[in-house]
């Protein structure tokens, strides 16, 4: 293939698609034919490139001018202005949101130039469904030295050099869980990456698969080398059916590039990756249930004391787990050395950590970081601060294991320890962004209700103990909270975090102990005051028009779907209290030029006073 | 048994690891797993009828009722939830008369949430069969419920 003048990327992740990116695709395909462009420009599909919010992207290199929003009929203006007469389309650019100037290249961008990345190096640039693409850049070449330059002992001396930990949360050393797999003496191994991406508000590993499945599918055959397994399993959730169809292309093109099944390269070695969908369950992510969700059984972790997976895993053989994000840093540490990756990050946290941002940001994307980095630089720089200006109330890692930490702890800085001191923890790489609009007990109930819904049974205190605190905070919300319901919530959460065997109910309680530690004066509001002070909880506030500046456009009496608003034209409109159901669609449908309808604390009566 | 059942079970050798993965192909064929093919697949896989739907039970994929022909599944990660996904869910139980989990008598709709759909930076999101819809309002999904129902009047 020669090489063109200009590539156009168009990124293809699940968030692009779900905004019509393969059509934008395909017109830009066509008018660049018709335009006579086709011998000088080329059109490339790409994996997430991680400004998601900005969707449908697309970026044009060599420069790298990054057009946003885009849709089908911006097509002939980018081939016409841009292609044709070099003259890019100003009024698609990003503009900074602090600034308010236009930016062209996403290199200028905040969002972009301040991450560092490494492990996203490949994503929204490569084409995932080219193997082409992949060895272009290096692929496969550390495959190639693992095979023929190194020994697996030398392997995993790279990767203790590198200090990478394990990227599912856990933060377990990976060199020291390849040794362990190593010295494993059964003949029959396993090697499984886990993609079993559960928690909440996270989308790394899926846009992981989705854009750079090769780095992931190279880092597991890799591992299988090293400890000296034949097989490789990726646990997969069946909620992500690009990240699976992409995965099957790539498994397909590797194998018949000759770098995965029988004597890969001549080499000798012979491993094979397969595909296995999770059925979801949220508990499965845990490495016994992952394991026996994969025999066919229900996925209850096992009780401890127990053998640790790399002794007795999958099927009872020895067993390589590790997360998606972990094999895929893999061929990177061998290709640069293992001295490369620690040279930035902390003293026990090194290398780069990637989160999905999202929340009440500005900018929501996936993002790569170096470790130590501080919530504020990612929370503010990179994500452009908290959306339409309003105030920051915390920021939730870690998913429903992890905790809320409030503005005190902003220039704590992100790695392993850090966060677990703080009360949260790294987890597998969400982060979720809440302002003044979000209610600490309502985010407390809404991780125990998940929780307590995926706690597979076998403890009591995780599947009664979530389910009383559950019980109790949905009062707290509904304005019939007691005196006392905080110190037995403590006391349930603690009996909680204490009594589990496994991860998930080990953590079920930290969502309620960190609001409760850092945000206990919501709670008071709440029980004491029936106070809602985000106005979010719906038993405690009301809607109201306000007189002075209804203009009786008649647009909420129109749109409210119980018919709670009367009101003839250019009158003052009426809400009927006892028919209203507190939706907000009045509030949101009244022009911003009348601004007439208020949310309100506590429950007005009928009329609307 | 019957050839849709049979086709499927072709693929495996009946071993007993093999399970899940043969329940999701036979929801794939059936929309859900109906209680005769269960029967079929724990002789397929030599386990008794109990251990089959203890597995089927334990997860979220696996449905036992036939689903409506429109699937809706709503998005409650924690993105979503923040930027009031619960609104949006409300919305929507109201409009079809059902709650999330539920299907229509008219087998038209049925109502899923899921965990986390992977769009957090659309949020709040909802999934409507193979198609997302980002950016979401109550106001903004109630038109989207409508101009669906619209279409199908005019087909």
């Amino acid at each position: 293939m020669s090489e063109k003048n200009q590539t156009i990327l168009i990124c293809q992740g699940t968030g692009c698609v779900s905004s019509n990116s393969p059509k934008i695709r395909k017109t830009l395909e066509n008018d660049i034919a018709e335009a006579g462009l086709g011998n000088d420009v080329d059109v490339k599909l790409t994996g997430c490139h991680g400004f998601c919010q900005q969707g449908p992207l697309v970026i044009i290199e060599p420069e790298g001018t990054f057009y946003r929003h885009v849709k089908v009929e911006d097509s002939k203006e980018i081939v016409e202005s841009h292609l044709q007469n070099n003259k890019p389309v100003e009024r698609l650019f990003y503009h900074d949101p602090k600034t308010g100037s236009p930016v062209q290249r996403y290199q200028d961008i905040d969002f972009y130039n301040k991450q560092q990345q490494r492990l996203l190096r490949n994503c929204g640039h490569l084409n995932p469904e080219k193997i082409e693409d992949y060895t272009k850049v290096g692929g496969y070449e550390a495959l190639k030295r693992v095979l023929f330059d190194m020994t697996p002992d030398g392997v995993i001396e790279e990767l203790k050099t590198s200090g990478l930990r394990g990227r599912g949360g856990g933060g377990f050393p990976a060199g020291r869980k390849w040794e362990a797999g190593l010295q494993a003496k059964e003949k029959e191994k396993y090697v499984v990456c886990n993609a079993d991406e559960g928690d909440p508000g996270a989308f790394m590993d899926r846009s992981m698969l989705e854009a750079d499945p090769h780095s992931v599918l190279e880092g597991m055959i890799i591992a299988g080398h090293t400890i000296g397994a034949q097989k490789g399993y990726i646990y997969v959730r069946a909620e992500y059916p690009l990240a699976v169809k992409r995965l099957q292309v790539a498994i397909q093109q590797a194998t018949d590039m000759g770098f995965l099944g029988e004597n890969i390269m001549d080499s000798g070695f012979s491993f094979q990756i397969l595909i296995f969908q999770g059925a979801g369950a949220f508990v499965c992510g845990e490495s016994t249930a992952l394991t026996l969700s994969m025999e066919g059984r229900r996925g209850m972790p096992k009780a401890s004391p127990r053998p640790r997976t790399t002794e007795e895993g999958l099927f009872d053989k020895p067993t390589l787990l590790n997360n998606v994000k972990t094999f895929a840093y893999v061929p990177e540490i061998i290709n640069r050395g293992g001295a490369w990756f620690a040279d930035i990050g902390t003293e026990k946290s090194k290398g780069t950590a990637v989160f999905a941002l999202t929340g009440m940001v500005e900018n929501c994307g996936l993002i790569e970081v170096p470790m130590g980095i501080t919530l504020r630089e990612i929370i503010f720089d990179i994500g452009g601060g908290i959306l339409g200006n309003k105030k920051f109330k915390a920021v939730q890692t870690g998913g429903p294991s992890g905790g809320c930490l409030p503005e005190s702890f902003l220039d704590t800085p992100v790695d392993y320890d850090s966060l677990i001191s703080a009360g949260s923890m790294m987890g597998s790489g969400g982060m979720v962004v809440m302002d003044e609009s979000t209610c600490m007990v309502d985010i407390a109930r809404y991780f125990l209700d998940f929780t307590q819904k995926e706690s597979c049974g076998q403890c009591t205190l995780c599947k009664l103990g979530t389910k009383q605190m559950l019980t109790l905070l949905e009062e707290i919300t509904e304005g019939k909270g007691q005196p006392g319901d905080i110190d037995l919530l403590l006391e349930i959460g603690e009996a909680v975090n204490a009594g589990s065997l496994c991860g998930l109910g080990k953590s079920a309680a930290n969502p309620v102990l960190t609001t409760i530690k850092y945000f206990r004066e919501e709670y008071e509001a709440h029980i004491n005051e029936e106070y809602c002070p985000a106005l979010a909880c719906k038993a405690l506030i009301s809607y109201r028009i306000d007189g002075e500046k209804c203009k009786g456009c008649t647009i909420c009496a129109k749109n409210c779907p119980v018919d709670a608003i009367t009101g003839e034209k250019k009158e003052v409109h009426m809400l009927d209290q006892s028919k209203c159901i507190r939706c907000g669609v009045c509030m949101e449908k009244c022009p911003k030029k009348f601004r007439a309808v208020e949310c309100v604390p506590g429950r007005l009566n009928e009329g609307g006073k | 048994m019957e050839e849709r059942l049979e086709n499927i079970l072709a693929h495996y050798e009946g071993k007993d690891f093999e399970l899940i993965p043969v329940l999701q192909e036979v929801q794939h064929e059936f929309g859900y797993l109906p209680e005769f093919e269960m029967s079929e697949v724990a002789k397929f896989v030599g386990l008794p009828k109990s251990r089959i739907y203890g597995v089927a039970t334990f997860f979220e994929q696996f449905k036992f009722t036939p689903q409506g022909k429109n699937l809706i599944t709503i998005c409650r990660g924690t993105a979503c939830h923040v930027r009031g996904a619960q609104k949006i869910t409300e919305e929507i139980e109201r409009k079809l008369g059902i709650k999330a989990g539920e299907t229509t008598e008219d087998l038209e709709y049925t109502i899923e949430t899921a965990a986390c759909i992977g769009c957090c930076g659309l949020a709040p999101t909802i999934v409507v069969n193979e198609t997302t819809h980002g950016n979401l309002t109550p106001a903004k999904t109630v038109k989207i419920l409508s101009e669906r129902e619209k279409g199908e009047a005019t087909k």
